[in-house]
């Protein structure tokens, strides 16, 4: 319980939040990199997945590359990464080691939210002379919404994860925190960077639901919505807690 | 002098490196194929009875799904950083980070591949007189193991990913090396160790499909009356087309 006591001790002492090294900055840093990771993979992966999705092609591709994003240990990345030459391009070796890890999720989702489409729905608005990209736009991405939202959510909480540990290679963010912590053998403080972490992921998870309901193109057909979605949310998360 | 120049040069890929510190390597993949199977296995204990209990009672369900995901979204720094308290700076607290992960998807999995058993099968063998306990273990179990090593297989292929961030502690296998690599600066230890890792991954994964192939007779059997199925459908075909030519 010393533990518990010490880390609400050093949350509530104001020293801790201010300066170079206080959680503030700390956690712009996160929040920066965070935001600025999952907008690059939505950037790259979302286009992509709704192209293939809509032509119907490289479904082994995107499942394959999200198994082996699985087998891929992070902070090896992020440390292979930070001793390349891109080492010296500041948060470029973090960033773009996030983005490696955010793009499979999105990118699986977005493909097998496009596949499951209601095939008759498409099959009749083709047949009412939509074009390609009519039939994207209006027909596909909003039944495919649910599924994408879904690998958002699981890409957004995991890079808030990832982005910890840009710390032990040396980048900024709230992991920062903990890995000093570990450094002086102050528990206390690894415990509260924990729970700061914690905390954040679990506001992004909340954020991201809200954002979900709040852009919901069937919001009037919530029933149908709601149930698609349940389903996959039952289905293995996408990601792996980095 | 040339075999020495890799070590010198700070080489990416160096033979030296793994030649003077093969122990050093060998030791690190004990620990980290160690830490990953005790792991796995100690969350296979738990997630089993779990399933069972949320299948067993609708009502358990909601919490132990909900409560496994919630554990899944805590990133693996501040969970390692949270258990440091309650372990100390040991190898249990890089194990026990990993069961709470590796429930998530070893409860799901394994809740699906019961509720897959088709009813009639459940029926029958009700009918043939088995009990509760072999009715599970002869024949639920069975039929679900393909979505179990399913899930079995996600979960070991991460879990060998995450315990490199046992390094955090000083029980992180392969991760202890990435980790003393980057802190000298040393390319080649850091790209053995990270290949290294990936590799553990991928043969474990096969072996995982290899145990699921062994346990599975009947799923090859009904493979292979399918593809015998179809190959005697297209050799009727050809006759056929034969004769009306």
């Amino acid at each position: 319980m010393d533990a518990i006591t010490g880390a609400w001790d050093w949350l509530a002492a104001s020293a801790n939040w201010a300066g170079e090294k206080g959680v503030w900055h700390r956690l712009g840093e996160h929040v920066y990199l965070s935001a600025m990771c999952l907008a690059i993979s939505c950037l790259i992966a979302l286009p992509v997945a709704l192209y293939l999705g809509h032509i119907g092609k490289g479904g082994a591709l995107a499942v394959n590359i999200s198994n082996v994003g699985r087998a891929v240990p992070t902070f090896a990345v992020l440390v292979l990464l930070t001793l390349s030459p891109l080492g010296t391009a500041g948060d470029w070796p973090t960033i773009t080691a996030l983005v490696l890890f955010a793009v499979p999720p999105l990118l699986t989702n977005a493909y097998v939210g496009m596949r499951e489409a209601d095939r008759d729905v498409v099959e009749a608005a083709r047949g009412m002379g939509m074009s390609g990209p009519q039939l994207l736009l209006r027909v596909e991405l909003p039944l495919a919404y649910p599924l994408i939202m879904t690998g958002l959510r699981s890409a957004g909480v995991q890079v808030v994860a990832t982005a910890t540990l840009a710390a032990l290679a040396g980048g900024g963010g709230l992991g920062r925190i903990i890995t000093a912590g570990f450094g002086n053998y102050n528990t206390p403080q690894v415990v509260a960077g924990a729970v700061l972490v914690a905390v954040l992921a679990l506001l992004v998870e909340g954020l991201l639901v809200l954002t979900d309901r709040a852009f919901d193109p069937m919001r009037r057909g919530r029933g149908r919505v709601r149930k698609s979605r349940t389903a996959a949310d039952d289905a293995a998360p996408a990601g792996s807690p980095a | 002098m040339s075999a020495q120049s890799c070590l010198e040069a700070n080489d990416w890929i160096c033979g030296e490196y793994v030649r003077t510190r093969g122990q050093e390597l060998l030791d690190a993949t004990v620990q980290h194929v160690g830490i990953t199977l005790v792991s796995v296995v100690i969350g296979l204990l738990i997630a089993f009875p779990l399933a069972l209990t949320a299948r067993r009672w609708r009502a358990a369900a909601g919490p132990v799904l909900g409560l496994t995901t919630i554990l899944y979204t805590v990133p693996s720094l501040a969970m390692f950083a949270l258990l440091t308290p309650v372990f100390g700076v040991s190898a249990a607290v890089v194990v026990t980070g990993l069961v709470l992960y590796s429930l998530t998807i070893l409860v799901r999995n394994i809740l699906a591949g019961l509720e897959s058993v088709p009813r009639e099968v459940r029926e029958a063998a009700r009918g043939m007189g088995y009990g509760p306990v072999r009715l599970l273990f002869g024949v639920e179990l069975p039929l679900a193991l393909p979505a179990l090593t399913a899930g079995l297989r996600i979960a070991t292929v991460s879990t060998v990913a995450m315990t490199t961030i046992g390094a955090v502690v000083g029980y992180g296998g392969l991760g202890n090396l990435i980790s003393s690599g980057m802190e000298g600066f040393f390319k080649a230890e850091v790209l053995t160790a990270s290949v290294l890792c990936v590799l553990l991954a991928v043969v474990a994964d096969v072996l995982l499909i290899g145990l699921q192939r062994l346990l599975t007779p009947w799923t090859r059997a009904q493979a292979r009356a399918r593809s015998r199925a179809r190959r005697e459908r297209r050799a009727a075909g050809r006759t056929a087309k034969k004769a009306v030519a």
